[in-house]
């Protein structure tokens, strides 16, 4: 395995809500390898989007975050701010879902790009930077690059402007690029077209990229290691053929199951709801919905282990392999 | 199986509105008022045109006979103050309410409809709006009150009819301009969409989704209109223009009017408690309209 | 850009016209020239008259005696005063220079001060000084401005000199009684309350209008973006926040200093200060149309073209309103 650019350990994150204190994280732990591209699944509210703003130090001064957060070797989680700038842009960076509200409407993107460069780069000249936004703009991808440079967001189509924000993200060629839901936003043929780029520019510059999705056929497509999240916490880790193949959890199980494919004629969805996070269930967090709850599954939250090629969540994985006789 | 705390969308604005305890304040302060001036001839201790004894009662001080003071003719100036204070509540309710409604219809079709229609209303309202407003308040009540054959249906230039009217004829644009941008933002939103899907009509889409998702920000616009009419009035009355009915009855305009005369000669309690009413009745309606606009306009991220 | 401007323009004009048309008709329905000229030289002889209602337009119809008056209008025929011939432009003159002066000193320092204090608010909202500039600025903005101008009359000019005895601020005027030439002091001194009347109320309305902009821009995503960038936070702040916040605030700041040209009446009117507001109320009450009309038209350009400037500085800030 390459080197460990990225490492989260029991981070946890609380939000001080008027409604009371609602836990988003609930201690999980992360590991990112140089150059891998990692994806991490969850649906909305399990804490997958607010872990890594949590590690980019974005989230409000209403959340509580505690933890660690190693990038590089440097601890991130109350670091200064100087270093906390460096990082930002710098070593690490973060595309976001709607690329629309993603950039400053009255600035043209040739200058959010060199602003970018600027910050981390001040030695660059002002020239020298507008030089290498072009660059950049050809290299996500877009027609026409000197001249496009000098327009403002309004006048890119979603796909177009999604890829001015890659542009952006990797102008300092950062060590990590965390993509959170960036084609979700996106028409399904644009967001082959995204995913391509965000490829691309992966090999190319060796970045690591934890793409994070709720759509498990990106994840296919392009993922090498997956990380599972539900309800504030990780269920299910391991490769991505191996975790497709044979899912420990209950609930990769389910969101498998629920994909349609060939010779299904009716999809299978998942009963029940997420938990209400101000309020989250003592036990797993999966428990109040999963078919093969039993009371040990209820009485603590469990933790990751290694189960062979996997690390799993679910206390009854072994029995519940032998049950369904998956492979 | 898990609940989720479910709060209806009302409850949670209720619940927002009354967590601003200036704007709850406010409604328990003008709901006295509101009180006193309905029951006016019992909580009022004179006529409005009577005089508290005779000779001498002229600018008598604040003192138990006249609990703020007398005028310059010897009348209670706290009874001359609720009949005031009737007198422009009045004013502002009924001027709210016209131009609340009118700029409703004007705002919801202007903005939904838009094309020609819209572009004209934007441009008339622009233009209004931008002119200063004393300049045109005075020359349209002019203007308005040499029409004979309007004057014969509400009224002459000094009465409540009439400046009703007069402010409801600049009070909708305000309105109208708030109702259309609420609607624009709505228009595109995807169950408008499903509605006109489902083969709704025009109106029916106004009146069913529109309007009602529109009731934050018309109630807000209500209360500012409220504001600006009773301002608008006392600001009229302050040069001389303001309602005139007879029998020496007053409004609170002309109460505070007569502040300007007392400045030189001491009579402090003449200005003193007609502004101080004003004031306090503005302050009190602002802080309802704003506390509206925030309960029914959530941000969450606002860090109130 | 300059395709917007000029269409604007183009519109322009032909608004003028029609405005001026709506005022002419106003005045000539509502202040009665005729009376108020018979009023006010009820011995003049019937050639005086009817030069009178010539020169004025007020001969025919609405629609020709329009075009008749405006043809004298622009020729600078001028009709004098209904009292006693004055010519209309120096008076005019002098009225629209005080009140430029006034208006746009206390309209600068009130802006100024106004978003940032705005800036000052939204930067830590909930905070205690966050709640002090609220009530402020409300107290500022619900308090009727000539309460304000009395209560300052009262503290200034009665109480002042009796508890200090002698005036600080000068209560009326533009100059002390009899006095002639340029004195910069003395402007200021004879300014100071009036100005401060206005600044009030525009610092109030300005610092809530920045407060809450600012606060909107501050919450938007692409202040995360910024922020992910690892800029400073002085650019985050000034490069994205405030500048996307004075966009809906320049537009507004715009309409006000169009209409400070005859906005200040109350103000002018209290403190007796002579300038467009006094000039309009004195002509107005006295029904003087000679005066008025240019007084109107001065006015109506100015708010079209403080109109077309708040157009033309919103799609200069804001690009994605260009597409028109």
């Amino acid at each position: 395995m390459s080197e460990l650019v990225l490492s989260i350990r029991a981070l946890r994150v609380t939000f001080d809500t008027p409604l009371g204190p609602l836990e988003a994280v609930r201690g999980v732990d992360l590991d990112v390898h140089a150059g891998e591209m990692m994806g991490v699944v969850g649906e909305s509210g399990s804490g997958k989007s607010v872990t890594f703003l949590a590690a980019m130090g974005l989230l409000p001064h209403q959340a509580k975050v505690s933890g660690s957060v190693m990038l590089n070797g440097q601890e991130m989680l109350g670091a200064s701010n100087k270093v906390l700038r460096n990082m930002r842009g710098g070593l690490m960076s973060m595309i976001f879902q709607d690329p629309l509200s993603a950039l400053n409407p009255v600035h043209r993107v040739g200058d959010q790009i060199v602003e970018m460069l600027k910050a981390h780069q001040q030695k660059m000249s002002d020239k020298d930077a507008a030089k290498r936004a072009v660059e950049l703009l050809d290299i996500v991808g877009i027609p026409q690059a000197s001249e496009r440079a000098h327009q403002y967001p309004h006048e890119f189509s979603g796909g177009m402007r999604q890829r001015v924000v890659i542009a952006i993200a990797i102008a300092n060629n950062p060590k990590v690029l965390i993509a959170d839901e960036p084609t979700t936003a996106l028409d399904v043929t644009v967001q082959a077209q995204i995913l391509e780029v965000i490829e691309r520019v992966q090999k190319s510059f060796g970045t690591a990229v934890v793409l994070i999705t709720h759509d498990l056929g990106v994840i296919a497509r392009v993922a090498d290691r997956v990380n599972v999240m539900y309800a504030g916490c990780n269920v299910e880790k391991g490769g991505v053929e191996s975790l497709f193949d044979h899912p420990s959890h209950p609930y990769t199980r389910g969101l498998l199951a629920s994909l349609p494919h060939e010779g299904v004629e009716r999809l299978t969805p998942i009963i029940g709801f997420p938990p209400n996070m101000l309020m989250p269930p003592p036990g797993c967090g999966f428990a109040p919905r999963c078919s093969h709850v039993t009371d040990a599954c209820l009485a603590s939250l469990p933790s990751l282990r290694t189960f062979s090629d996997l690390e799993t969540a679910c206390i009854r994985a072994e029995e519940l392999v032998v049950k369904a006789g998956l492979s | 199986m898990t609940e989720f705390a479910t709060i209806s969308p009302k409850r949670m604005a209720m619940r927002r509105f009354l967590s601003h305890k200036a704007a709850v304040g406010s409604c328990v302060l003008l709901s006295i008022m509101v009180l006193a001036v309905i029951l006016a001839p019992i909580s009022a201790r004179y006529g409005v045109n009577e005089s508290v004894r005779k000779p001498p009662n002229t600018f008598l001080p604040p003192q138990k006979l006249a609990w703020f003071g007398t005028d310059d003719i010897g009348r209670d100036l706290y009874s001359r103050l609720i009949y005031g204070i009737r007198v422009s509540l009045i004013i502002g309710l009924f001027t709210a309410v016209i131009s609340t409604v009118i700029g409703c219809v004007v705002g919801a079709v202007a903005g939904f409809r838009g094309g020609r229609f819209d572009d004209i209303v934007m441009r008339v309202t622009d233009l209004f709006l931008a002119f200063p407003f004393l300049v045109a308040l005075l020359v349209i009540r002019n203007t308005l009150g040499s029409i004979g054959w309007l004057i014969a249906i509400i009224g002459d230039k000094s009465s409540v009819r009439f400046i009703v009217f007069l402010l409801s004829f600049f009070g909708w644009m305000g309105v109208a301009r708030i109702v259309r941008g609420q609607v624009l933002a709505l228009k595109e939103r995807e169950f408008i969409e499903a509605a006109r899907a489902v083969g709704a009509t025009r109106r029916y889409i106004v009146r069913r989704h529109l309007l009602p998702n529109s009731i934050g920000p018309i109630m807000v616009a209500l209360s500012f209109a409220v504001v600006g009419a009773i301002t608008a009035e006392s600001t009229l009355a302050f040069f001389g223009y303001g309602p005139q009915a007879g029998d020496g009855a007053t409004s609170l305009g002309i109460l505070v009017g007569a502040a300007k005369g007392a400045v030189q000669t001491g009579y402090w309690w003449i200005a003193v408690f007609p502004c101080f009413a004003l004031v306090l009745i503005s302050l009190a309606i602002n802080f309802i309209g704003d506390a509206l606009r925030d309960a029914t306009d959530p941000r969450l991220d606002r860090g109130e | 850009m300059l395709r917007f401007t000029i269409r604007r323009l183009a519109w322009a004009v032909p608004t003028l016209l029609l405005v001026t048309f709506l005022v002419y008709v106003a005045l000539r329905l509502g202040t009665d020239p005729l009376q108020s000229y018979l009023r006010t030289n009820p011995r003049a002889s019937k050639e005086k008259i009817e030069q009178y209602k010539s020169v004025n337009g007020l001969s025919s119809n609405y629609v020709l005696g329009y075009f008749h008056w405006l043809k004298n209008f622009v020729t600078f025929n001028w009709p004098r005063s209904i009292k006693g011939s004055r010519e209309v432009w120096p008076e005019l003159k002098d009225a629209m220079a005080n009140t430029i002066r006034l208006g746009t000193f206390a309209t600068v320092v009130g802006v100024s001060i106004g978003l940032l204090v705005g800036m000052f608010a939204a930067l830590k909202p909930g905070s205690r000084r966050d709640v002090a500039v609220n009530t402020g600025a409300f107290l500022g903005v619900s308090i009727p401005p000539y309460i304000t101008a009395v209560l300052f009359q009262l503290v200034f000019a009665v109480y002042w000199s009796r508890w200090f005895g002698k005036t600080l601020f000068p209560t009326s005027g533009v100059y002390p009684p009899g006095h002639i030439g340029f004195d910069l002091v003395l402007m200021l001194k004879h300014m100071a309350l009036p100005m401060m009347v206005v600044a009030i109320q525009v610092i109030a309305t300005y610092s809530r209008y920045m407060r809450s902009s600012l606060l909107d821009v501050l919450n938007s995503d692409f202040m995360r973006t910024a922020r992910s960038k690892g800029i400073s936070e002085r650019q985050i702040l000034l490069k994205h926040g405030v500048r996307n916040a004075l966009i809906p605030v320049v537009t507004i700041a715009a309409l006000d200093i169009g209409s400070i040209i005859g906005g200040l009446i109350i103000s002018e009117n209290i403190f007796a200060y002579p300038g467009m507001g006094l000039y309009f109320l004195d002509s107005f009450t006295n029904g003087d149309f000679p005066l008025l009309m240019p007084w109107m038209v001065l006015v109506v350009a100015s708010t079209l073209m403080f109109n077309l400037i708040a157009d033309v500085s919103y799609a200069f800030l804001d690009p994605r309103i260009r597409l028109d």
